[in-house]
């Protein structure tokens, strides 16, 4: 556990220092949700219909941008094999990898999908809800990336194979995860939604980080 | 971490390794051909052989990060790694970057830094550290582990012959307490009483395996 710790901690430690990863997908998160009143028009009525699907595709998207070098500083710089060797269980080194995923993207675009939101005529009073529902879509995007990076790793063109992999398996999140966020304009109950999208979630909670400590092994073999 | 009792019972009191007629391939090649070799507490082997001869493959296989084809590795005891690359962040300072070393293993810091000579280093972040400094930061980790078997694959890379004296004594204080390492290396190292492994090459009988 403490090595599990000291893992997380030390990825928090170098998203710090170096914060080009994290302010990248930030902000093409926030661009490529800006981009949208560009292409459609400005009708307020439109983009507050279209914002939390905006709002999630963008953060789907946006997710993916740190995953290729997830795993891939750490096969190249040697780290990898000492992690396989002398650390915590491979899974448990996933699953530290995944959080410390979550903390430096997932976190951060929760955080700039409220202004983004706002820029997009989402109303306040459903803004809590598209937060709940993200955060836990997020949680799953990092799950289901985790997986397939490690599964990628030390492939030729594995970052160009990973949106692929990613992409389809995000698919039941994004569906669960959107129409909750349309409960409030709808005037429905979002729990039927939030029940699946957490459902996805708890899938994902325990089978992501078995089959990535599986890639990671094949990996670095 | 494994616990002592996950490794089998040593056949003779003292054994740490076994490898059994371990055979290896990459891709279709041949890299390793029926090697076996032992090793007991105080051992230190060195690995000789020309370049692609297998000699870090055998490390990792021995190591467990890669599966022999056929054969057996039988491990008594834990292992510490040290691989080409030095696994340095260069954003973190020398000391975060040992920090989960240090947690894993049961030797102290201050101890493995004051051996190699890099305690005036302890705060430096690794990007500024010269390639035989890092080379050293990566040893530390090795000292810091407290296993029993060493695998060492190109200890000596970048380092000057007092920092390769200040190796040689610690191998040697390593092997004084009952441990025992697998060194590959090109430079002979001050070490006594080594025992050497020769891979020959398998280059020639690529062919033969292809057809």
């Amino acid at each position: 556990m403490t090595a599990f710790l000291a893992l997380i901690d030390r990825d928090l430690r170098l998203a710090f220092r170096f914060g080009a990863d994290t302010l990248a997908s930030l902000l093409f998160f926030i661009l490529c949700g800006s981009l949208f009143p560009l292409a459609l028009g400005p009708s307020p009525d439109l983009l507050r219909h279209m914002g939390p699907g905006i709002i999630w595709v963008c953060a789907l998207l946006a997710c993916l941008l740190p995953l290729d070098r997830l795993f891939g500083a750490e096969l190249e710089d040697g780290s990898l094999d000492l992690l396989m060797l002398t650390g915590p269980a491979p899974a448990a080194v996933a699953f530290a990898k995944m959080a410390a995923h979550w903390l430096t993207t997932g976190l951060p675009l929760l955080i700039a999908s409220v202004p983004l939101g706002i820029m997009l005529g989402v109303k306040g009073s459903e803004l809590p809800l598209l937060l709940f529902g993200l955060a836990m879509g997020t949680m799953s995007l990092s799950l289901l990336g985790g997986m397939a990076a490690s599964i990628v790793l030390g492939a030729r063109r594995g970052g160009v194979l990973l949106p692929l992999l990613v992409l389809p398996l995000a698919t039941p999140v994004l569906i669960f995860g959107a129409a909750s966020s349309y409960a409030g304009q709808l005037a429905t109950s979002p729990a039927a939604s939030l029940d699946l999208l957490g459902a996805c979630l708890f899938a994902c909670l325990p089978l992501c980080p078995l089959a990535a400590g599986q890639g990671l092994k094949a990996a670095v073999g | 971490m494994t616990s002592p009792s996950d490794f089998p019972t040593p056949p003779v009191p003292g054994r740490l390794l076994d490898v059994e007629d371990v055979t290896v391939f990459r891709g279709d090649r041949l890299v390793l051909d029926g090697v076996s070799l032992t090793l007991d507490a105080g051992d230190a082997m060195i690995l000789t052989g020309p370049n692609g001869a297998g000699k870090s493959t055998l490390l990792r296989t021995i190591s467990g990060l890669r599966r022999p084809d056929s054969g057996e590795v039988i491990r008594y005891g834990d292992l510490a790694w040290l691989g080409h690359q030095d696994a340095l962040k260069p954003g973190l300072t020398l000391a975060q970057n040992l920090a989960l070393a240090e947690k894993l293993g049961t030797n102290s810091l201050p101890d493995a830094l004051d051996a190699l000579d890099l305690t005036h280093l302890t705060d430096l972040p690794a990007r500024l550290l010269s390639s035989g400094q890092k080379r050293r930061a990566a040893f530390a980790r090795v000292m810091l582990s407290g296993a029993p078997l060493w695998l060492l694959d190109e200890p000596t890379v970048g380092l000057d012959v007092a920092s390769i004296e200040r190796l040689g004594a610690v191998m040697a204080a390593h092997r004084a307490k009952g441990g025992a390492m697998i060194v590959t290396t090109h430079v002979p190292l001050p070490l006594d009483n080594t025992r050497s492994h020769e891979l020959p090459s398998l280059a020639h009988v690529e062919s033969f395996w292809l057809s």
